[in-house]
């Protein structure tokens, strides 16, 4: 092909504009999404899930471009089913972060990601990972990510403290997440949560008529 | 650093003049349009498989290059694929994978799945970062049930119990969004998805002409062509020329244009030509050609 270098930018056509969270405790971690996937101003699917399995115990929450994000995450989950059949056990969850945040380095100039990697294992118990845009990575007990995060960057930040439980931190996502999909225009829909454990995962759906009344919860 | 000549591809597809365009758009010389189909295209699932359905308009600019193409595509036996979006590339896009499809079955000795086209169709398209301008509607039936899918452009996949895609999407998604349910029955089904692509045809200016349907159903696939033709032409009730004599006339000359010529093979013997009197051959502009 004829090579004309003419600082072409390819923009993503479908958009995740979301809302997501992760959060670690005890027992293990806490990951939510909204389920808003638009095309400019239409909404392509309103039910999406964007909470993605990538091996046993770990998922990821994507953010940015819908085919950017489903491309990584089809590799990272392909390189955790090699390591775990090549190693005989499931891999770290920083393993996947590290292997995400590779992948996202490397190709920053053609990717618009911004993911959130969470899970729980063996050796480390819950953990969440936020790998932003430019490909950095970054371990925090609780990270939230895509446009409708800027908003709840002080509620978060007032109201989450260490020592929670199951049912305290599910509770602080749910809330969260509808804070950021009422000021978030391309936030919106449903909430989809999961609880990732030494046990399993247990899936939580909150319908889009069922939101949190936040207004008189919070003082 | 030495740089290194540009060369010429020897096979693929050649972008070359899309960053030429780019190039003269951002000096303001741009004015170049890919050649896309406005369409509706449609599918959903019910009880017992999945119903495909598209309208038969294809267009360039603002002409109507097609009134009765045909947008379901065949992938497997029991797959098929509806096109929306630059016309030559969902033809060839799906021509491909339905290609890939068929090795992988014989080199599986398996039916094929929906979910591995799917997966083969977004890994080309996201290796081509949404040059190849395919949005695709794919279903089928297969080893784990009913399976149906949207692909768009740039490879992101959705998985949807109800899907439209196109310029006609949002006017046949209304319709979706009001009338479907779990678990339909046949006819409501057909019914729905006809309404669906009914709605794309009259309301979308992209999409126009007859309604194709396609059931796929546990073992049997069902291509109804022009299932509905909402845009036939109608018989004109009356003769709209003119009557002899309408127009009148001044002058009246008639010419002859006839040449007559006589062609003999080369080789063959020509038949000796009675003789002519030179007066007569002359005046009436005939030629005697000799061959021989």
């Amino acid at each position: 092909m004829e090579a004309l270098d003419m600082n072409r930018l390819k923009k993503g056509e479908v958009d995740l504009g979301t809302s997501i969270m992760a959060v670690a405790y005890d027992k293990g971690v806490i990951i939510g999404a909204d389920s808003r996937t638009t095309m400019g101003s239409y909404i392509a699917n309103r039910v999406t899930d964007k909470l993605t399995h990538l091996s046993d115990r770990i998922y990821c929450c994507r953010s940015g471009s819908a085919a950017d994000t489903q491309a990584l995450a089809d590799i990272v989950t392909y390189y955790l089913s090699l390591y775990s059949v090549n190693m005989d056990q499931q891999p770290d969850v920083k393993t996947a972060a590290n292997l995400f945040q590779d992948l996202v380095y490397q190709n920053k100039d053609r990717l618009s990601a911004g993911i959130i990697v969470a899970g729980w294992d063996k050796k480390n118990g819950g953990k969440v990972f936020n790998i932003p845009l430019g490909g950095g990575i970054f371990e925090q007990p609780w990270a939230i990510g895509g446009s409708g995060s800027t908003y709840i960057y002080g509620y978060c930040d007032a109201t989450w403290k260490e020592g929670w439980g199951k049912e305290q931190t599910l509770e602080f996502v749910k809330n969260a997440l509808s804070l950021a999909m009422r000021r978030d225009g391309s936030s919106g829909g449903t909430i989809r949560m999961a609880d990732i454990t030494e046990d399993g995962i247990e899936r939580h759906f909150i319908p889009g008529d069922q939101l949190p009344e936040l207004a008189g919860k919070i003082v | 650093m030495t740089s290194v000549a540009p060369q010429k591809s020897k096979s693929g597809f050649d972008f070359s003049n899309y960053s030429r365009n780019h190039f003269l758009d951002g000096k303001g010389l741009g004015g170049f349009t890919a050649t896309s189909t406005g369409t509706t295209i449609v599918g959903l699932i019910y009880k017992d498989g999945i119903v495909l359905g598209a309208d038969t308009r294809a267009t360039e600019g603002p002409i109507v290059a097609d009134k009765n193409c045909e947008k379901i595509h065949y992938i497997s036996d029991n797959i098929r694929c509806c096109g929306a979006g630059t016309a030559a590339d969902t033809e060839f896009v799906t021509a491909l994978i339905s290609s890939n499809m068929q090795l992988h079955a014989l080199h599986t000795g398996r039916k094929p799945r929906v979910v591995t086209a799917m997966t083969m169709l977004k890994q080309r398209l996201f290796q081509y970062q949404g040059h190849i301008g395919a949005a695709l509607v794919l279903g089928g039936y297969d080893a784990t049930g009913p399976q149906l899918f949207t692909v768009a452009p740039h490879g992101s996949t959705d998985k949807l119990p109800y899907v439209t895609m196109g310029s006609g999407s949002l006017a046949a998604m209304a319709v979706f969004e009001s009338g479907w349910h779990k678990d339909m029955e046949q006819k409501e089904a057909v019914d729905l998805v006809v309404a669906a692509i009914s709605s794309g045809i009259f309301n979308d200016l992209g999409s126009g002409s007859n309604v194709d349907v396609c059931i796929i159903k546990k073992d049997s696939t069902e291509m109804l062509r022009n299932y509905v033709m909402p845009n036939e032409r109608a018989k004109k009730e009356q003769k709209y020329g003119f009557a002899k004599g309408t127009t009148r006339f001044t002058k009246e000359h008639i010419y002859s244009m006839i040449q007559k010529e006589d062609v003999f093979e080369v080789g063959s013997t020509a038949p000796t030509p009675a003789p002519l009197p030179a007066a007569a051959a002359g005046a009436g502009g005939e030629e005697t050609m000799d061959t021989s």
